[in-house]
């Protein structure tokens, strides 16, 4: 080979492996374990979901209350994957069909399923029981996340199709009962019992709850009411992100459950 | 056959063939060949024309027009999402034109190769992708689509400008290279089970970029347009990315081309310079012309470039009817 050739030819071996390389450094956030994201709705198991996700961004379209946003390259494998932060915007499922699910093209959200208490993208966890107001027997008046929270849910009593923004929905409540008076699966539950299921379809009715205040004895003795979460819980986290305690009582954790695999 | 094997083979890296020999040139070939060495006032006139033209550089009539389409079909895909006029939803990796299935050939490919099950809807938005491309040319994507090769446009203009101020200097790497990434996101996709090119792949990245806002990801863009500028000209569509070869593949057998005429050739050159892929030109340098209307191979964008530079309107864009495909 003449020098000239032998340069090229090294360098393009040079080129190889620094993109190669470079492409690979994806693997850091995925593998270490630094990436802990809620998924959307249908989302099949994370290592799946990696996969599967085609990071068009397509659920982030359909979105109505727009909880899904798209992961940028400090997640590796993950970029262009959505997530939803369920303190900032959470899913409340108002668009009653799984929207998200129904825009993915590759099945990375599961088209297996039709109804919101059917998904499972996580666990509500109370993290901090002690600063629940609820736990503290104080009630709630006002904006439940402060006049500058721009997330926004659907209050069938106000607009059935719009979601509206929260700061212009202000509570007046004895006993705080935010986490369990706005989960989206209870108030489904609710309805049905009314006799008036979502959409008129018996179908969108949840058979389990997914969270109640319950009264339990502290060690003085003393009865408190304590926001559990029961086996209904989807971990949409809509309780995270209507908790009015900064920081927030209850969390989601959504990397466990996500039973899905195609 | 033979054409089609060659196209293939330059786009997969090989050089281009030599030299045909004398007994290998056909009677009528040479014939054109001694008329217009004869031909000395048309010679004449070119170059007249030529140093005209140097002098007063015109537009490129057909890059803008390139260029409005391309910002056009991502300005649709911007539009859509936010005016809510839903015509173009998702990005280029996979989206739904009016409702229907479109997902990106590479990309489709990751995700098949990594998830290793496919459903219907992915399959539907393949196939219609495959041939839309294959219609319009296959690589056609990367100069008319692609936002990256936009951006990668400008950034040679930068790197034209230095490189003739002496400030730097092209080094091109061996374009098998690119054949060689293509495999080996293929191999990585299917044993590590992730969309490993995704991460890295600048289309994606300025894709979601553009309709999602900007992120970290875009740093890695503006260093491979550093790149570019500084050390190699347009070295990742030329020697890297897969998509390209994804596409350049699609259209190898593609009724849309661009057309070489020997005939009116003089030879100037001319095409050569603003080419990106410039061995699949290497037909018009003199003497090497195995016929006497020559289809451009599988790895040219379909850009127009050259269309648009040749002096003697020696290079067209065709449309291959049935006629002339049997």
């Amino acid at each position: 080979m003449r020098p000239q050739e032998r340069r090229k030819f090294l360098r393009s071996i040079a080129l190889g492996i620094g993109l190669v390389g470079t492409s690979l450094l994806g693997f850091i956030p995925v593998l270490g374990g630094w990436v802990r994201r809620l998924r959307p709705p249908g989302a099949l198991q994370e290592k799946q979901f990696l996969a599967a996700c085609i990071k068009c961004g397509q659920c982030v379209q359909v979105c109505p209350v727009e909880a899904i946003r798209l992961a940028d390259l400090d997640e590796g494998f993950g970029v262009g994957v959505p997530y939803i932060d369920a303190r900032a915007q959470a899913c409340d499922f108002s668009c009653d069909g799984l929207q998200c699910v129904l825009a993915c093209p590759t099945g990375a959200l599961t088209h297996e399923l039709n109804y919101s208490h059917e998904t499972d993208m996580g666990i509500a966890k109370v993290v901090s029981p002690g600063t629940c107001l609820a736990v503290q027997g104080k009630g709630f008046r006002g904006q439940a996340r402060g006049a500058d929270f721009t997330g926004t849910l659907r209050y069938d009593a106000v607009d059935r199709w719009n979601p509206i923004p929260v700061r212009d929905h202000p509570y007046d409540l004895e006993l705080c009962d935010l986490c369990v008076r706005q989960c989206p699966i209870e108030i489904r539950i609710a309805q049905c019992e009314a006799g008036t299921p979502p959409s008129g379809d018996e179908r969108q009715c949840p058979p389990q709850h997914a969270i109640e205040l319950q009264a339990v004895a502290d060690e003085s003795g003393v009865t408190r009411m304590l926001p559990v979460i029961l086996d209904g819980c989807v971990g949409c986290g809509v309780c995270e992100m209507i908790c009015p305690v900064e920081p927030t009582v209850i969390v989601i954790d959504g990397s466990e459950s996500r039973g899905m695999s195609a | 056959m033979s054409q089609l094997i060659d196209s293939l083979a330059e786009l997969l890296g090989r050089e281009p063939r030599k030299k045909p020999q004398p007994d290998e040139i056909r009677p009528e070939i040479v014939a054109i060949h001694k008329d217009k060495h004869e031909d000395k006032s048309r010679i004449e006139k070119i170059k007249i024309e030529m140093a005209h033209k140097a002098q007063h550089v015109a537009p490129e009539k057909l890059r803008r027009k390139r260029w409005a389409v391309l910002i056009l079909v991502n300005l649709l895909f911007v539009v859509s999402f936010q005016l809510d006029i839903q015509m173009l939803e998702g990005a280029l990796t996979a989206s739904r034109f009016v409702g229907f299935h479109m997902a990106d050939l590479n990309s489709a490919l990751q995700v098949m190769l990594a998830y290793k099950h496919v459903v219907i809807n992915l399959l539907i938005g393949t196939v219609t992708v495959f041939i839309g491309w294959w219609l319009l040319g296959g690589r056609t994507f990367c100069s008319w689509v692609c936002p990256y090769h936009l951006l990668a446009e400008w950034a040679e203009i930068v790197h034209e400008k230095l490189a003739k101020k002496r400030l730097v200097k092209d080094y091109p790497f061996d374009r098998r290279a690119r054949t060689w990434f293509w495999l080996i996101f293929v191999v990585l996709a299917v044993v590590s089970g992730y969309t490993v090119f995704e991460t890295i792949s600048p289309t994606g990245i300025l894709s979601r970029a553009l309709i999602y806002g900007p992120g970290l990801a875009l740093l890695w863009v503006a260093l491979l347009l550093l790149f570019e500028i500084f050390y190699s000209r347009r070295a990742w569509c030329r020697y890297a990315c897969p998509i390209g070869l994804t596409y350049g593949v699609v259209g190898a057998l593609s009724p849309f081309k661009v057309q070489y005429h020997l005939e009116s050739c003089f030879h100037e050159g001319e095409c050569r310079k603003v080419c990106l892929v410039p061995h699949v030109l290497n037909t018009v340098i003199k003497g090497r012309a195995r016929g006497l209307d020559v289809d451009i191979g599988a790895d040219c964008t379909r850009c127009g470039r050259c269309v648009d530079a040749c002096p003697t309107s020696s290079l067209t864009f065709k449309f291959k009817g049935l006629g002339d495909l049997l």
